[in-house]
């Protein structure tokens, strides 16, 4: 009986594993057609795309379409802009939205509830309806620099990084995770005389580990991946253009596929190395919040 | 006392120096070709040359990606951010001049003589942009092809009629060889879709405009002559005569080089990649459906922003850029038609006898331009959709009627866009 027992958990065990591996592949495929192709001339790559092959590292395979992809596009360039927007975002964004989501939740004033509200309805406003109003106000206001007293943000990094800093989704996932803190602590930091400040910085925030790896993976993803209007409309220089805009150099009159896996490839090693390194609180994090990105 | 001379006279040296430099007022050009490097490099060169040969301008050039060019145009123009001089697309010109993002060009018609028509961009009876080049679509096909078929072949003077057209694409369909007989390109979405299908439309006597007052789609495209467009339209892929919008992009890209397909409707920009894997490729005129053989026409222009302050100084670099040997680099750099016959006969492909030399009599002899109307732009789009529509088996009638209403909306939203 226990020998069927052990049987009968052995098949389901590579059940279990044949269905996971199955899922994985499932996630997995495109990215090893990206990192594939991109080793891939067109005339291949594109004869390839109707059967297996195009999984496949066989055939003509070789590093030319990346030489051919740093020629056309200074890639190095729109990386580090867009890594230095999304980093700088991303740990401003993080500040500022616990802060925020801190006072919400720990610190009792008039209107608190009333205002959080208004500030989670404003995740059904979609970005475009306020692109415009939004590229108005920045291209007018003032800024001081090394220069002295400038106006318009037009074609800089400030432009691709305060609008993005405060975002209700973001304060959403804070207040959430600080609810669920246990309150005899605040109430016992309070007791001993500790500040609202050093309770934020001494208690709330070290127990804060997994939400500030969602909130940093979800904006990041944001900042990362999702930024093509607005720095469209904001940047004109290529010396601050972000990798989503510099995807438009590989779509000419004949579109060079092979660069364009190439280029993909390589704009996507920052955010899989990202999520890498914080898979684990992130998993920790969706299991306790129940957000899902 | 020696030191503080040397000192002076560096001084001296650098103002006058710097004072040099900055007699050259700063133009700024926006291009809309990021990521082409050929196209860049002899853009480059014709910049640096201009800079070199004259002491009063200066033009410095910020390239974009084509698709987004449009977009970080009118937002600039929007946020009062425009360069001096701007490149625009041919039938977004009379948009961009309506709008207030264009002031007319300051040049002579002098330095356009002898220039394609469909290079020159006019609006309001003025003009607002002068091409480098123009661009033209042909039916490509195997010389092979039409001996096997016994297919005559047609010419500038006498190209197909529509029944001769059919009878090519039945015979292609009978001989079982290929996957298609015709392949027009219905991959390719977007400013295609009016560039290279409205000519048929404008052949059967329709447009996507009435252009003797261009207030009005009525008539224009949902008429007799429209709808008997787009009975045929719809029967190219009711019948299996062509893909449809499905179409694999890749067999567009190499379907025909392959042997999929038995024709071809595209672009002089795909020829030398043709010419390379096809023999016998020729380049056929369009067919004439009623109304006599027409292709589209119109491509990239300069023009001066509403917000340069020396349009004088943009006109000078225009003309500086309308020279010859520019035009014959461009071609031989990314393929397109020179903008004149003189400049065609510099170049490797376009001078007489040359294998795309077809090209350039096409564009002379066959080009019309896409409707010169600001309202183009959103006539374009919704053009578009009602021919996709249509391939994919809505009604006839009742999808032209709705883009007319579509289309006149638009015009009476925009109080008839100057006309």
């Amino acid at each position: 009986m226990a020998l069927v027992t052990s049987d009968n958990h052995g098949l389901r065990l590579a059940a279990r594993y044949a269905t996971l591996s199955l899922v994985a592949l499932i996630f997995l495929f495109p990215l090893v057609f990206m990192v594939v192709s991109s080793l891939k001339p067109d005339q291949q790559l594109l004869a390839d795309t109707s059967s297996i092959r195009a999984f496949l590292p066989v055939g003509d395979i070789s590093l030319d379409n990346y030489v051919k992809a740093f020629e056309r596009a200074p890639i190095g360039r729109f990386m580090a802009n867009s890594v230095f927007v999304t980093v700088t975002t991303v740990l401003m964004s993080i500040l500022l939205c616990s802060l925020a989501a801190f006072s919400f939740v720990f610190l009792d004033w008039t209107g608190r509830g009333a205002l959080l509200s208004v500030i989670v309805a404003t995740l059904i406003i979609p970005f475009e309806t306020i692109a415009v109003p939004l590229l108005l106000l920045v291209s007018k206001l003032p800024w001081i620099g090394l220069e002295g007293l400038e106006t318009g943000w037009l074609n800089t990094y400030r432009v691709q990084i305060i609008p993005w800093i405060a975002d209700a989704l973001t304060i959403f996932l804070f207040v959430q995770f600080f609810k669920d803190l246990p309150r005899e602590l605040i109430e016992a930091a309070r007791v001993e005389g500790a500040s609202w400040l050093t309770i934020y910085r001494r208690i709330v925030m070290p127990l804060s580990g997994p939400v500030v790896a969602t909130a940093a993976i979800l904006k990041s993803l944001t900042m990362y991946n999702n930024q093509y209007l607005w720095p469209l409309i904001v940047v004109q220089d290529e010396a601050h253009r972000p990798v989503m805009v510099g995807l438009g150099y590989f779509f000419q009159l004949q579109i060079a596929w092979g660069e364009v896996m190439a280029y993909l490839t390589l704009i996507s090693v920052p955010v899989i190395a990202f999520y890498l390194v914080l898979q684990r609180a992130f998993i920790s994090s969706i299991a306790s919040t129940g957000v899902k990105g | 006392m020696t030191l503080t001379k040397t000192t002076l006279g560096a001084l001296a040296a650098s103002t006058l120096l710097a004072g040099g430099a900055a007699a050259q007022t700063d133009l700024s050009l926006w291009y809309h070709g990021a990521g082409n490097e050929v196209e860049s490099n002899i853009l480059n060169g014709i910049i640096a040359d201009f800079n070199a040969a004259q002491s009063d301008w200066s033009v410095s050039v910020e390239s974009f990606p084509q698709q987004s060019y449009n977009d970080s145009v009118v937002a600039s123009a929007l946020a009062g951010n425009l360069p001096c001089i701007l490149d625009v697309d041919g039938p977004v010109m009379p948009n961009w001049a309506w709008a207030g993002y264009l002031q007319p060009l300051p040049i002579s018609e002098d330095a356009i003589e002898g220039h394609l028509e469909s290079t020159i961009g006019r609006w309001d009876g003025e003009i607002y942009g002068v091409g480098l080049w123009d661009a033209a679509v042909a039916l490509y096909t195997r010389d092979s092809t039409l001996e096997a078929l016994g297919l005559r072949r047609p010419t500038l003077e006498e190209p197909w009629t529509k029944d001769e057209f059919m009878a090519a694409l039945d015979a292609a369909k009978a001989t079982g060889d290929y996957d298609y007989p015709l392949d027009l390109g219905t991959a390719w979405t977007g400013e295609w879709y009016p560039y290279a299908y409205s000519p048929f439309l404008q052949s059967f006597g329709g447009d996507i405009v009435d252009r003797s007052t261009y207030d009005t789609a009525e008539g224009a495209l949902n008429g007799d002559a429209a709808i008997a467009f787009g009975e045929w339209w719809q029967s190219l892929f009711a019948e299996g005569y062509a893909p449809g919008t499905s179409q694999d992009p890749a067999d567009r890209d190499t379907g025909f080089i392959e042997g999929k397909y038995a024709f071809s409707w595209n672009g002089n920009w795909a020829a030398a990649t043709t010419l390379e894997g096809v023999d016998d490729v020729i380049f056929l005129p369009a067919p004439d459906f009623g109304n006599g053989p027409i292709i589209g026409a119109g491509s990239w222009q300069f023009g001066v922003s509403s917000a340069c302050e020396h349009p004088e100084g943009a006109a000078a670099f225009v003309e500086h850029a309308l020279q010859d040997k520019y035009l014959a680099a461009f071609s031989d750099g990314i393929g397109l038609i020179p903008g004149t016959k003189d400049a065609a006969q510099m170049t490797e492909k376009y001078a007489e006898g040359g294998p795309l030399a077809v090209f350039f009599d096409l564009s002379a002899e066959q080009s019309l331009v896409r409707p010169v109307s600001p309202g183009y732009v959103v006539a374009a789009k919704v053009f578009e959709k009602a021919l996709s529509d249509i391939a994919n088996g809505a009604d006839v009638a009742d999808t032209l009627d709705a883009a007319v209403d579509e289309i006149d909306d638009d015009i009476e939203t925009n109080q008839g866009y100057g006309h």
